[in-house]
């Protein structure tokens, strides 16, 4: 079974939800990241996903496969996009099918957070106003910019703005 | 080098005379700071640094001089070699250099620091070959930076007015003299031959190497890929690269000089050939590395 992979086609969440079905399980939880039209205070037009997928693939994966031994569920798995996406596209589905609810939830959160911080994937946002830029990478490199992000990338990234996913 | 098309090899032309004579300088006024012991009296090889130099040098040049200060007049171990005086104090090598030029002004100048235990007959002879007389002087490009390298170069003696002027108008650095003058640069026949030795870390390192215990620095081909912000700055999506860098970390400062990479070593990760690595881990020829800015998926 993929534990996690890329895709540069629009996902379809009940294919993605019926690779998870299994009768030893009473519950299922999954998470959808859709792109938002505003982030940081500008509104996003579009946005384009870069991965550096022979890592990726392997961190990814080892985030799934920790998860499902952390937490002790039956099946989950992730897919995230690449390539150009526009308002609302689905860009990142994490799926997690358990006995109890209780550690499906638990896994399906521990897999969003850990891929968000750790797997090699860059989001570039262009903007309503026609500017565009790397997230976390463009403000952090300017010149006497004291914003303190945590770049620790492993585990505490915390932003204090609200994230899209 | 081989001289670039539609440009005259001098060594293809005859002079109309001969090309000035070569005198050896060896530059042992330094202060050996951060080595906190005079690197001109280290032994490397069973030979005290200086007297190694003094042989290189003596053996191409028609006369050789060790360059001191006014205050390492007797000083035993510098008093045993012919020896050119300062003029004036705390002027550093372009002193030196200045000082040669006024004891000899008929004479090209091959100077050379004391400490560069790497440096071989090899390395000199192919600097002498390709000497071109015609121009102020003929360097080294450093296989750290790119730049010239000050302290194994010749000094014609049509560069003595501009050295001269150059002291007179306050600055001191050889380096920058070069840049700025119309200095004939060669690319280094071994790469390593002009690293030199400054702190006592780096003389371990240096006799481990000549002793045969550690291999030399060597000129490793490494494929380096780029993602997102790095792949715009750097305007490709890979590229291979010579480089004598052992470690990411060094890999990294040298690809800062040749591409505008703001991001500071300690916003990124770096993997080789596929996998997360440490910045220090030792890079071998073949490798593919990854610089990998901070990430934002989900």
């Amino acid at each position: 079974m993929t534990l996690f992979r890329f895709s540069d086609v629009n996902l379809d969440p009940a294919a993605e939800r019926r690779a998870l079905e299994d009768p030893a399980c009473g519950g299922f939880v999954s998470f959808e990241g859709w792109v938002r039209n505003h982030n940081e205070g500008l509104e996003v037009r579009r946005l384009e996903y870069e991965a550096f997928a022979a890592l990726g693939i392997k961190e990814g994966d080892r985030i799934v496969a920790d998860a499902i031994k952390k937490f002790g569920v039956e099946r989950a798995a992730c897919v995230h996009r690449i390539g150009s996406l526009e308002i609302g596209d689905l860009a990142v589905w994490v799926g997690v099918s358990s006995r109890h609810r209780g550690e499906a939830f638990a896994a399906c959160r521990y897999i969003i957070d850990e891929v968000k911080h750790r797997v090699p994937i860059w989001k570039k946002e262009h903007y309503v106003n026609g500017d565009s830029g790397w997230v976390n990478c463009e403000a952090c490199a300017a010149p006497g910019h004291d914003h303190k992000h945590d770049h620790d990338h492993a585990h505490s990234h915390d932003h204090s703005h609200a994230e899209k996913a | 080098m081989r001289p670039l098309p539609g440009r005259i090899d001098p060594s293809t032309v005859r002079p109309m005379t001969s090309p000035p004579p070569v005198f050896g300088l060896v530059l042992a006024g330094g202060m050996s700071r951060r080595m906190q012991t005079d690197k001109a009296a280290l032994q490397i090889h069973g030979k005290q640094q200086l007297e190694r130099a003094f042989e290189l040098a003596s053996g191409l040049c028609a006369k050789t001089f060790v360059s001191v200060r006014a205050d390492q007049r007797a000083d035993p171990l510098r008093s045993r070699f012919p020896t050119i005086v300062d003029e004036k104090d705390g002027l550093g090598p372009i002193g030196g250099i200045s000082s040669a030029q006024a004891a000899h002004p008929e004479a090209a100048w091959l100077v050379l620091a004391c400490d560069l235990p790497f440096l071989t007959t090899a390395t000199l002879k192919f600097l002498l070959d390709h000497r071109d007389p015609s121009k102020p002087a003929t360097a080294f490009i450093s296989t750290h930076d790119g730049l010239p390298e000050p302290l194994c170069t010749v000094w014609e003696p049509s560069s003595r007015e501009a050295v001269t002027a150059w002291i007179a108008s306050g600055k001191t650095c050889p380096r920058k003299f070069l840049i700025n003058s119309a200095t004939h640069l060669l690319k280094q026949p071994d790469p390593q031959a002009l690293d030199n030795v400054n702190t006592p870390d780096e003389l371990t390192a240096a006799m481990s190497v000549l002793d045969g215990k550690a291999p030399a620095a060597v000129l490793k081909t490494l494929k380096i890929q780029y993602f997102a912000l790095f792949r715009e700055q750097a305007g490709r999506g890979e590229e291979t690269l010579e480089s004598t860098a052992d470690t990411p970390a060094r890999l990294y400062v040298e690809l800062q000089r040749r591409h505008p990479f703001k991001l500071q070593k300690e916003q990124l990760r770096v993997a080789v050939n596929s996998e997360f690595c440490d910045w220090q881990a030792p890079l071998n020829s073949g490798d593919t590395v990854v610089f990998i800015p901070p990430v934002a998926g989900g």
